[in-house]
């Protein structure tokens, strides 16, 4: 009696403990045999070994992968996160026509299966005559990031206090002056995040990348062309130091925002 | 407000620079997504109904306006199609059911943690999103934990395997899209203002009874925004298909990509492009329809 009754005020956490590690045992595995000594074929248990970690670019081609995968998230980061502010701005903040056109126009792409984006934009370079490679993987990247941060950074303008910059300009300071100092540091963490979604939208991509990148091998090219004869121990490095660098990233940002809160 | 307005008209050259500066700024950005995804989009739509060249090399095609090749397309897969939108549904439906009550927990039983939490629910998506399928390849693969406990007690035979099957692509669907579910649930039952389950607890209404008729109606637009982007991408999917299942899982997206890169058959992969995108399209307006949040979208 007393069992079922703690089990039912327990319920909804016990059931969080079961959802996190649903959420954590794949993540597990690829910290795990990131420390696998099993050479080429990383599928079995074959020794605890560190040398993986101390020798990360050991395996062929892997580090050229993943410098290709940030050049590209670096360059369509920067280009997404400058087009989406601009529009997330027009739309956060002033009245034209053609207002529903945009935000059709903007959900449109998040709504199109990736494997349809691909297939377009590379049909589109085949009959132009551009070769699939490291420039078509950027314009496609870009195109598919500017929708998520036109959606975050619109977000946190729409979140803003109106009457902070109203108090700014009764104050006397001129539009220009009220947008450098009042709006944009103010919707800057909304920047930052959208430009960390699309850094990480644009690392993780694999459909549209495998569509219109040729011969350039990036991150998940490699893994995906890799796990048809067993993935090398150097990927499971590089993967679980990108999630203890993101999730270092994150709570850093966190602890940052709480501290300018007080 | 009206002085402001009397302001700006004596000011008509900065009234007129104003109503332009909206349209500066959408311009970079709308250029890029109309060239890279409307144009394609539309030379898409026309590769559709375009036939080989008589004698012509692999892989080169004229236009010649044959709608049929959607008829061709659609009979030649439609067992990849209905399979396509089964197993979407079934990772919908599934990652509803675990997404629920983890950002449920999240928002309201969780306290100063709820940040952190929120951290940990995003952050095994940092990882790649193919070496999390391939864990889960050994996960429940034949060296496993799963198939060995299973075993054990007796739930499957020991001939039975768990990979390369349907239930391994809908279990990888299903975690791969969870965080689109997740997020979207979180944001709307965070917005829920416990007073008005307080409320329904002070008109005598049961934990139960206050969570069937206040929590999940308030909570409706997170349930809509989370199972769309759950479902959409999840239907065109072929990854999970491609490492966790076998040549009977094959979805509408492992079939585009075959006829794009190794039958270089452009015209059936655009008929079938388009068949997918406007069975989406269709059945996600219907279902906003019957969830009646229309302002949604």
């Amino acid at each position: 009696m007393r069992l079922t009754w703690w089990f039912r005020k327990n319920l909804i956490r016990i059931y969080m403990v079961l959802g996190f590690t649903y959420l954590f045992v794949p993540v597990a595995y690829t910290f795990a045999f990131s420390f696998n000594n099993g050479g080429k074929s990383n599928l079995v248990w074959k020794g605890f070994t560190l040398s993986n970690w101390q020798n990360p670019c050991g395996a062929p081609d892997v580090c050229l992968a993943l410098g290709n995968s940030i050049r590209v998230g670096l360059i369509s980061t920067v280009a997404a996160t400058i087009l989406g502010t601009l529009i997330a701005f027009a739309l956060g903040r002033h009245q034209f026509k053609g207002r529903s056109t945009t935000n059709t126009l903007i959900f449109l792409p998040m709504a199109t299966p990736e494997v349809v984006l691909g297939a377009s934009l590379l049909a589109m370079f085949l009959n132009l005559g551009i070769n699939p490679g490291f420039w078509p993987v950027v314009i496609a990247h870009v195109m598919f990031c500017i929708s998520f941060v036109v959606v975050t950074v619109k977000a946190r303008i729409a979140s803003l206090d109106p009457r902070l910059e109203q108090a700014a300009m009764d104050l006397y300071a001129n539009e220009f002056e009220t947008f450098r100092k009042i709006t944009l540091p103010l919707v800057a963490p909304g920047i930052a995040g959208a430009a960390l979604l699309a850094f990480s939208l644009s690392f993780d991509d694999f459909i549209i990348t495998n569509f219109n990148s040729g011969t350039l091998t990036t991150f998940p090219k490699f893994v995906y062309v890799a796990s048809a004869r067993g993935i090398p121990a150097q990927a499971n490095v590089i993967g679980s130091a990108m999630f203890f660098l993101a999730l270092f990233i994150v709570i850093a940002g966190q602890l940052v925002n709480r501290r300018k809160a007080r | 407000m009206a002085f402001l307005h009397a302001a700006g008209s004596k000011v008509s050259s900065l009234k007129e620079r104003r109503s332009l500066l909206p349209y500066l700024l959408l311009a970079p950005g709308i250029i890029w997504l109309f060239t890279f995804f409307v144009l394609p989009i539309v030379n898409l739509a026309r590769t559709s109904t375009q036939t080989p060249i008589a004698n012509g090399d692999t892989g080169s095609y004229e236009q010649t306006y044959r709608f049929a090749n959607y008829i061709d397309a659609f009979i030649d897969n439609k067992e990849q199609f209905s399979r396509s939108f089964i197993y979407a549904f079934l990772a919908t439906v599934l990652a509803l059911a675990i997404a629920y009550p983890l950002a449920y927990g999240i928002a309201f039983k969780s306290g100063k943690y709820k940040n952190l939490l929120l951290v940990l629910v995003v952050a095994p998506f940092f990882t790649s999103f193919l070496l999390r399928t391939i864990a889960w390849k050994q996960i429940l693969g034949e060296e496993g934990p799963v198939i060995a406990i299973l075993r054990g007690i007796q739930i499957i035979g020991d001939n039975t395997s768990l990979t390369a099957s349907a239930f391994a692509v809908v279990t990888g669907m299903t975690y791969n899209f969870l965080p689109f579910m997740t997020l979207p649930l979180y944001a709307s039952l965070e917005r829920i203002d416990p007073r008005t389950m307080e409320a329904a607890g002070d008109l005598y209404a049961n934990a139960f009874t206050t969570f069937r008729k206040v929590t999940v109606p308030l909570s409706m637009p997170g349930v809509v925004a989370g199972t769309l982007l759950t479902f959409i991408p999840a239907a065109g999917d072929y990854v999970n298909a491609a490492i966790l299942g076998n040549p009977n899982t094959k979805m509408l997206g492992n079939v585009i990509e075959s006829r794009f890169f190794k039958i270089v058959d452009y015209p059936t992969a655009a008929a079938l492009s388009f068949t997918l995108m406007a069975a989406i399209l269709i059945l996600v307006t219907i279902y906003i329809r019957k969830a009646g949040t229309e302002e949604l979208v």
